[in-house]
């Protein structure tokens, strides 16, 4: 991935401390694709307010933006409200992009948050020039964002996906789906929230969750103890840090895993949260095999410490915890619609008549696919 | 983000929006020692502070309907003196169900979350469902039976004191670390949903263990447990502890305790009362 | 194993002085002095000796002078006759090491480069002895304003206030358990603690039930991993409840109460039964994450009926500042700060020796975050962690402390001498230790008078720095860092504690 040299020349002891979260999550997924409105969402995340402190909510939505759904949906705030920053950003934008369309986010004026920023929307196809042909569409823009993220003061590029969109500020995430007007505006088959509480950089839209690279969006509740190992190990292939926060890392994780390696969550999630080696000690020997070099090669990605992480894409939602289960999941399932949450109050309150709740075995993924019952598959040893 | 100088201030989760218990007559009845809450948008500290109430006008029977994870139910009412209460809670209760809970009967139709009965010292827990993580953790006496399953860490530094004996059995299977640094207590595990075969889902089972006794009925292999435990035969004793309370669990089910006893039972206990006693130099 | 360690200590004694009453023998819990009746002469076992100096201090005739052995082991500066005797232990044991007391390593005591200031002609010194000084203290939560309503009787607050406790001297002694320390000695502390009108903490082994009534107003009552001794009673009976996630002498880990010190009462306190090992978890299992913290802050508020302030102590580590953030927006009224010097009845001498940051830094990094994120109000901090005289005190509440918890300096006032050996649960002194015959060498009439003698004293010496500094309330100075100033300090250092150089 070819990033800007963020933090390269800096010694690790000016680095920024690393984010502290803490959280409520919530995903939800229609998995015959049938599109519908946030309230289950918003309704489910506030039933769980007590798990965030209002310094951060945010919402990722997969379908929204149907009719410019081959282009690039790149969300864009622009602190303290500055007009001359987003002049800047968008004579970038139209260097490297075509601009289709682009118009300012609807928000409810109703809603008094925090400081909030100028929040703009871009649809883009990229417009490559010389070497850059040789990048794929997806590495140029992942490229083009981290430049505007960490060259430009001011602008920060939050969303940056196909057909999808991630909204997120400070405040609670039922305040931050009012000012956004989520549940008037937008209808999608993929619906994941966080409500956060933080420790680090309290009052920043930008370090709200949920955390997208292209149409890849985390979610995740914890602290990774094992953070400083994992995000240097992720710097040796090129993926610098601009917020410095767990989730960060996790989504480098996986878009190195899985986007680049293609390897499958049922792979990467033995990677993340490998079984213990007196469990690996019991197994058949192409199972043991496979565990045994799977943590050779990519311990210093396995995530150590307490995490739910809940990961969507087009096509794919899937929710796990660490090995030890230090933090609490719940799945439930209605008909095609499959739903993963903090708790399992936040899916009952939403969908009292569930045909299946259940709480799978630490760092078994729940994995809800597209026309499939995948996710079903967790329930081997849940309770 | 480096020049905000706004200070984001402090927004208390839990008590923002919250109602005083003066507002919210209509979501409760009382009639003599009989009481209904509606638990519907009520929030934590609200359904807390309207049980309080009730149960400090003489309800000692409370039904409480359209729970969706209100927390810690049943912790308060301690602070009502000479009050017993018969709580019926319909809906999904919330994290710490009955946490330090003192001599209340708290009876969930439905499933309950994390910390079920967490540091509770008297008084009865009945859940009509499963149990989450660290169910029973530092349980120090009453009773709690739990129809399926639990999570993990189920029992954790559960502790016992003379004739002070914390009692919990569950219906179904377990997740890892089940009586973890049991120190006291009686657990009975029992299994009725497992398949034919099948083991017992935890392992790490009483890892650190230093007191009390866990039966288990099913298949469960010493790979699946810690170190600190052996797993023995149950002789007579042992079987008319687990006959009376398998007997409690299957009358507060409507279960049968015959065919629940007809299968075999073991215990496990730890190795030792000093699991740490020779790690040390002095 | 015939053992390679050199002895610790030698005794001498002077044969001269020497009457043979066998004072030294009854008052060696280790057994360093025997008298042997075939020689009609007294015999010394160095290689037992801790060196706590009860035999000394007792000896009638002043015959005895214990002191580091002399036998020393080629200087080494890397490889120090600790490093080996530890060796040397391990290798006969295959043990971790245990010790007691505070970090007694080479880290810098920021206290000694830190001086206060006094008035000079611009503004005038108060005289503490004959002018009001005021030393109260309000631990808890303030609101961010306060409605005030008039009406026929006058102004009156119409704000509803979290609860505080109110205390007379910024100073209260620290967590230290019945089972670490003997009873006599937990009584002792909450004497003087009513006495003085301050705090006591019980750590986590409950609290007798017979001190409930009289001492639960001055006692910080602790839920810990072990949950030992605690119910609903317990919280209820006392003026503050305190979440334990660490301490400083041990961040990180659970403790071990060997079974040896569970003793038929301990265990009745405890709860548990007499003889096993007090464990508690180096977590408590409830809590795995901030928001999970908040939950227990607000079980406790449940079942306390929201009458009492809710402390949360840490130890200081990396990140403490956006640790103590989070630890208010969770809900908490007051956080403790344990450092690295604070001191404990048993840990790991590793994890002792090895793991935390000074409290100064960690102190000044909280104060300072607390005030930037404009939350400061919202709980007392209290410091902890190595204060040895009055001075420390002061500069720790100039940095931004509303009080400070002693835990060594009390133990000391009471006979300990930092043998270190508290975890054999021989302690000579009657400190910490469950054994009856030593128990009772410590009168809790007589230390009691110690204590309260100690906190008087420092609070004269406080009123006499405040004094000189032209303030005459506590207040005046709590967080006033522009009365600090560092000497031989780093810029990165000044920069961390937020003061200037002396002479800046």
């Amino acid at each position: 991935m070819a990033m800007t040299g963020y933090g390269r020349k800096n010694s690790e002891r000016y680095l920024p401390d690393q984010g502290r979260e803490a959280c409520g999550l919530f995903g939800v997924m229609n998995t015959s694709g049938k599109r519908f409105p946030g309230n289950i969402a918003i309704s489910a995340i506030k039933n769980i307010k007590v798990r965030g402190n209002g310094l951060g909510g945010g919402f990722a939505v997969y379908g929204i933006y149907p009719d410019y759904k081959d282009y690039y949906a790149l969300h864009i705030m622009f602190e303290n409200k500055r007009r001359e920053v987003k002049t800047v950003v968008e004579k970038y934008l139209t260097e490297n992009f075509n601009v289709a369309y682009d118009e300012q986010i609807p928000t409810n004026a109703q809603v008094s948050l925090f400081h909030p920023p100028l929040v703009w929307r871009y649809f883009v196809t990229p417009e490559k020039k010389g070497d850059e042909r040789n990048l794929s569409d997806d590495e140029f823009v992942v490229d083009k964002v981290m430049h505007i993220n960490t060259s430009i003061d001011d602008a920060y590029v939050f969303s940056s996906g196909k057909n999808m969109g991630v909204f997120k500020g400070v405040g609670f995430p039922g305040e931050i789906a009012d000012y956004f007007l989520l549940d008037k505006l937008y209808e999608g088959y993929i619906w994941t929230v966080h409500s956060r509480f933080p420790t680090n950089t309290p009052g920043w839209w930008g370090g709200s969750h949920p955390f997208s690279i292209l149409d890849w969006t985390v979610v995740h509740n914890g602290e990774i103890s094992s953070y400083g190992t994992n995000r240097r190990f992720l710097e040796m292939y090129g993926y610098y840090c601009t917020l410095y926060t767990d989730t960060e890392v996790m989504a480098y994780a996986v878009d190195f895993l899985m986007r680049r390696q293609g390897l499958p969550i049922e792979v990467v999630s033995k990677i993340f949260a490998p079984p213990m080696w007196d469990t690996i000690e019991q197994m058949r020997e192409k199972e043991k095999h496979l565990n045994t070099t799977l943590r050779m090669v990519y311990g210093p990605l396995l995530l150590n410490g307490p995490f739910t992480v809940i990961v969507a894409r087009h096509n794919e939602m899937f929710g796990i915890t660490d090995r030890i289960r230090l933090r609490p999941i719940t799945a439930g399932a209605k008909d095609d619609m499959v739903y993963l949450s903090s708790e399992e109050a936040a899916i009952r309150s939403v969908a009292p008549d569930l045909d299946f709740a259940w709480t799978p075995h630490g760092g078994n993924p729940v994995v809800v696919r597209m026309n499939s019952t995948d996710h079903l598959l967790s329930m081997d040893n849940s309770i | 983000m480096a020049s905000l100088t706004l200070k984001s201030g402090l927004r208390d989760m839990f008590l923002e929006g919250s109602r005083h218990v003066s507002e919210l007559g209509g979501y409760a009845t009382v009639s003599g020692s009989q009481a209904w809450v509606d638990a519907l948008n009520l929030k934590h500290k609200e359904l807390n502070d309207l049980l309080r109430e009730v149960a400090s006008q003489g309800a000692r029977d409370i039904t409480v309907r359209n729970v969706f994870g209100q927390r810690y139910i049943g912790t308060r009412l301690n602070t009502v003196s000479g009050c017993n209460v018969n709580l019926s809670i319909y809906g999904t209760a919330g994290n710490d169900l009955g946490a330090f809970l003192n001599g209340q009967r708290l009876t969930v139709y439905g499933n309950t979350q994390d910390g079920v009965g967490n540091t509770m010292n008297e008084g009865e827990i009945i859940v009509h469902g499963k149990a989450g993580d660290v169910a029973a953790m530092s349980m120090r006496g009453g009773k709690i039976f739990i129809r399926n399953n639990v999570g993990y860490r189920t029992a954790i530094h559960m502790k016992e004191y003379n004739d002070k004996v914390p009692v919990l059995v569950i219906g179904g299977t377990a997740q890892d670390f089940f009586g973890e640094y049991m120190a006291g207590g009686i657990v009975i595990l029992l299994g009725l949903g497992l398949a034919e075969g099948k083991n017992h889902n935890a392992n790490y089972v009483g890892t650190g263990m230093h007191g009390g006794v866990i039966f288990v009925r099913g298949n469960i292999e010493k790979s699946q447990l810690g170190k600190d435990v052996g797993i023995y035969t149950t002789d007579d004793r042992d079987m008319e502890i687990v006959r009376q309370y398998s007997g409690e669990f299957a009358q507060r089910f409507g279960l049968n305790t015959e065919e629940i006893l007809q299968a075999q039972f073991r215990k496990i206990l730890p190795l030792s009362k000093r699991p740490y006693g020779s790690i040390y130099a002095y | 194993m015939y053992s390679y360690l050199l002895p610790e200590f030698a005794i001498e004694r002077k044969t001269e002085r020497c009457i043979k009453c066998r004072v030294c023998e009854r008052q060696c819990p280790v057994g360093g002095h025997k008298y042997d009746p075939d020689f009609d002469a007294m015999f010394s076992y160095e290689e037992v000796c801790v060196g706590c100096q009860r035999c000394a201090v007792f000896c009638p005739t002043g015959a005895l002078c214990v002191q580091p052995h002399s036998s020393q082991y080629r200087l080494n500066y890397s490889w120090s006759r600790e490093k080996l005797q530890d060796l040397k232990k391990q290798a006969e044991t295959g043990g971790v090491i245990l010790t007691g007391s505070g970090n007694d390593k080479p880290y810098k005591v920021y206290w000694d480069h830190l001086v206060l200031n006094a008035s000079q002609v611009t503004n005038p010194s108060i005289d503490p002895l004959r002018e009001p000084m005021e030393l109260k203290t309000f631990l808890g939560k303030k609101p961010d304003s306060l409605e005030i309503d008039l009406n026929k009787e006058g102004f009156e607050i119409k704000s509803e206030l979290n609860p505080n406790k109110m205390i007379e001297l910024p100073v209260a002694f620290s967590a230290m358990s019945y089972g670490a320390i003997s009873y006599q000695a937990f009584l002792s502390l909450a004497m003087a603690a009513k006495e003085i009108g301050t705090l006591f903490n019980t750590g986590e082994g409950g609290l007798p039930l017979e001190m409930r009534e009289k001492y639960g107003g001055n006692a910080v009552v602790q839920c810990a991993s072990g949950r030992f001794g605690v119910d609903s009673e317990y919280f209820n009976c006392a003026s503050i409840v305190e979440i334990k996630i660490g301490q400083g002498a041990k961040p990180g880990i659970g403790g071990h109460l060997p079974g040896e010190k569970v003793s038929f009462n301990v265990a009745r306190n405890r709860m548990i039964p007499e003889g096993t090992d007090a464990l508690s978890p180096a977590p408590q299992h409830d809590i795995y994450s901030i928001e999970d913290l908040s939950m227990l802050i607000y079980a406790l508020k449940e079942v306390t009926n929201y009458t009492k302030p809710i402390s949360v102590k840490i130890a200081a580590v990396n990140h403490v500042a956006a640790i103590a953030s989070g630890i208010v927006r969770a809900g908490a009224d007051i956080i403790a700060i344990d450092g690295i010097r604070g001191g404990t009845g048993s840990a790991p001498k590793i994890i002792r020796d090895n793991i935390g940051i000074p409290l100064e830094l960690a102190l000044a990094a909280i104060d300072k975050r607390l005030r930037d994120e404009g939350i400061r109000n919202k709980c007392s901090v209290i410091a902890a962690g190595g204060f040895r005289c009055s001075g420390d005190v002061l500069k720790a509440i100039a940095l931004g402390a509303d009080a400070v918890y002693i835990g060594t300096s009390a133990l000391v006032a009471m006979g300990c001498t930092l043998c270190q050996k508290c975890y054999t649960g021989k302690c000579s002194w009657g400190v910490c230790t469950q054994d009856p015959y030593l128990s009772k060498r410590l009168n809790p009439e007589i230390a009691s008078v110690k204590l309260v003698n100690l906190l008087r004293s420092w609070e004269h010496e406080i009123k006499e720095m405040l004094g000189g500094m032209g303030i005459n309330a506590i207040e005046s100075i709590r967080g006033n860092r522009d009365h600090l100033r560092g000497v031989g300090l780093e810029g990165w250092e000044l920069d961390v504690l937020g003061v200037k150089g002396a002479g800046e």
